[in-house]
């Protein structure tokens, strides 16, 4: 009797420490990205999601631990030619045109799309002879997009790559990118948008201060996030109101208190019962800095 | 989905190749491009040096230096100029901005061999040594009816082109070395002063006698005597001598050059 082969991760960290300096970027870290997911790095600024991507890709060297890519060295070109990378660059040269840029970047992949199927999945088609330095900055993001797609990679790279757009420009790109992604693509995703995650990923894993605290189906991952945000002028205690089942964190601000609670109804319960004198009672949704809190236990 | 169907066992499957020929060719076409269009670029390496001709060398045309007319003098050391400013700025700022901007990134993340990025800038400074010698060429004709044999002007091309070399190497030091926004203000500090020092503005022998002891430490001045050796100057010192200081100041350049970039490695990217 014979067993399927395990099938090799197509991007894997495996016990991955990066330091610059004196500085802890990532503190072991251990991803395996599987052929044809979605697959999202989620958290805030600063937790180490550029810096994983900066391995993946061969860019930066780990400090401890292991890097590999199609089961190689990322700095293969071997590895290269199977990838694609939108990342966080402020601009490409402004005099040479949408067109020329693609055609360039088309010339180092053995098998690269056409320029025009590029142009048209990234909308581009109507500014094809513009030079990039006439470009607005959506039309700026849509070529670093086209860029990163026209090797017709296998595995493709969006760094953060939503940052600086409007919402109906966010979603229009999403759109861009599951048209494109089709099925089998594989695709790793940074972003701090909780929305973005969910919108686009078959898998997230949340990222806090170089450690991956959570990992899982957005499903799972929003059930674990899913806090409330309660703000009451209340006279009661904050050390009382900690102790409270389902709280995860409390903070007095002058005459009111703000609480992160996994769900609000019980607690706006018990808070009206201990102080009928309660005022300006505010639920809100929690935000993805109050989802990690919630992640973490409120230990930070 | 089954593992069958991922795109990543069939694109291995059939091993396309890309056209290596093609793609330096592109990547020299655009890099030149990119320059061209750039005017501050292409002003200062073209229109200058023609513009320092017609003030200098209507004014010193009669002169000689060296064996040779001021004309001609001057239109050789004019040449020289551009040469030096397309490769310097090309490499120096050019690295430098690209850095900046993350273009850089982009591409040591594509499969482009580096290679390619550096033979296109190279490529492309030669083709602007070649149209600034065309420039002044034709305006030291028609102004001062400097004219050179065939053969002669196809080795001072072949010399100025040369030269490319070891300013491209000083360009890239300082282009990994500096920020995008500075190395275009201390490229200019360190070439006006370069180029004026080593005879390139006004004949080296017209110089004050200090300012000669000075030039032969700058790799300008040598350049500057191989190209003036090439159209048949009485030289200064010897063409090997020349040419070997000029291959040490290379060697010095790429290892600072190459010192720059290992440190600036892990910080573009953070």
């Amino acid at each position: 009797m014979t067993y399927p082969p395990t099938p090799t991760p197509v991007a894997e960290l495996r016990g991955v420490r990066k330091d610059y300096g004196s500085v802890r970027a990532l503190r072991g870290v251990d991803l395996q990205v599987r052929a044809g997911e979605v697959f999202a790095l989620l958290g805030p600024n600063g937790a180490g999601k550029t810096t994983s991507v900066g391995l993946l890709l061969g860019l930066l060297r780990p400090t401890a631990g292991e890097v590999r890519l199609f089961g190689g060295d990322p700095r293969s070109t071997e590895a290269k030619v199977r990838v694609g990378a939108m990342l966080q660059i402020s601009g490409v040269p402004a005099t040479l045109r949408v067109r020329e840029h693609l055609e360039l970047f088309a010339s180092y992949y053995p098998a690269p799309l056409p320029v025009a199927r590029a142009l048209e999945l990234a909308d581009l088609t109507e500014v094809a002879e513009r030079p990039y330095g006439h470009l607005s900055g959506g039309q700026k993001q849509r070529l670093h997009f086209a860029l990163a797609l026209i090797g017709d990679p296998d595995l493709l790279f969006l760094d953060e790559p939503t940052t600086g757009l409007d919402v109906a420009a966010r979603r229009a790109f999403w759109q861009q990118v599951r048209d494109f992604i089709g099925s089998g693509r594989t695709v790793v995703l940074t972003t701090h948008y909780l929305e973005e995650a969910d919108a686009l990923a078959d898998r997230i894993a949340v990222i806090d201060h170089g450690t991956v605290i959570a990992e899982g189906t957005p499903a799972e991952i929003k059930e674990r996030t899913a806090g409330r945000r309660i703000h009451a002028v209340t006279r009661l205690e904050p050390e009382l109101v900690r102790a409270l089942p389902g709280v995860v964190s409390v903070e007095r601000n002058g005459a009111a208190l703000d609480l992160l609670a996994r769900r609000a109804e019980p607690v706006v319960q018990e808070l009206l019962q201990r102080d009928p004198s309660l005022s300006d009672l505010e639920v809100g949704g929690a935000g993805l800095e109050d989802a990690f809190l919630a992640l973490t236990g409120g230990s930070r | 989905m089954t593992t069958d169907t991922v795109r990543s066992a069939s694109a291995a499957a059939s091993p396309a190749r890309r056209d290596l020929l093609r793609l330096f060719a592109l990547e020299t076409k655009y890099e030149f491009l990119k320059l061209w269009r750039l005017r501050a670029f292409s002003i200062s390496t073209l229109v200058f040096p023609v513009m320092f001709y017609l003030i200098f060398g209507s004014s010193f045309g009669r002169f000689t230096s060296q064996g040779l007319s001021v004309a001609a003098y001057l239109m050789v050391t004019y040449a020289a100029v551009g040469v030096i400013n397309a490769a310097v700025f090309a490499f120096g700022a050019g690295v430098a901005a690209e850095r900046g901007q993350g273009w850089m990134m982009l591409k040591r993340v594509s499969p482009m061999p580096p290679s390619a990025y550096f033979t296109a800038k190279t490529l492309m400074a030669v083709m602007f040594s070649a149209l600034v010698l065309l420039a002044l060429t034709v305006t030291a004709f028609l102004l001062q009816g400097v004219h050179l044999a065939l053969e002669t002007w196809i080795a001072l091309l072949g010399t100025l082109a040369a030269g490319v070399l070891p300013f491209a190497a000083l360009g890239l030091a300082f282009g990994y070395a500096l920020g995008p926004n500075s190395a275009p203000a201390v490229l200019n500090l360190v070439n006006l002063p370069m180029t004026f020092v080593s005879g390139l503005y006004i004949p080296i022998t017209q110089l004050p006698p200090f300012v000669q002891h000075l030039a032969p430490f700058l790799p300008a001045y040598h350049f500057g005597q191989l190209a003036l050796a090439a159209i048949g100057a009485r030289p200064i010192g010897s063409v090997a001598g020349h040419l070997l200081v000029l291959a040490g100041f290379t060697a010095a350049f790429l290892v600072a050059a190459t010192v720059a970039y290992r440190r600036d490695e892990g910080r573009t990217y953070g």
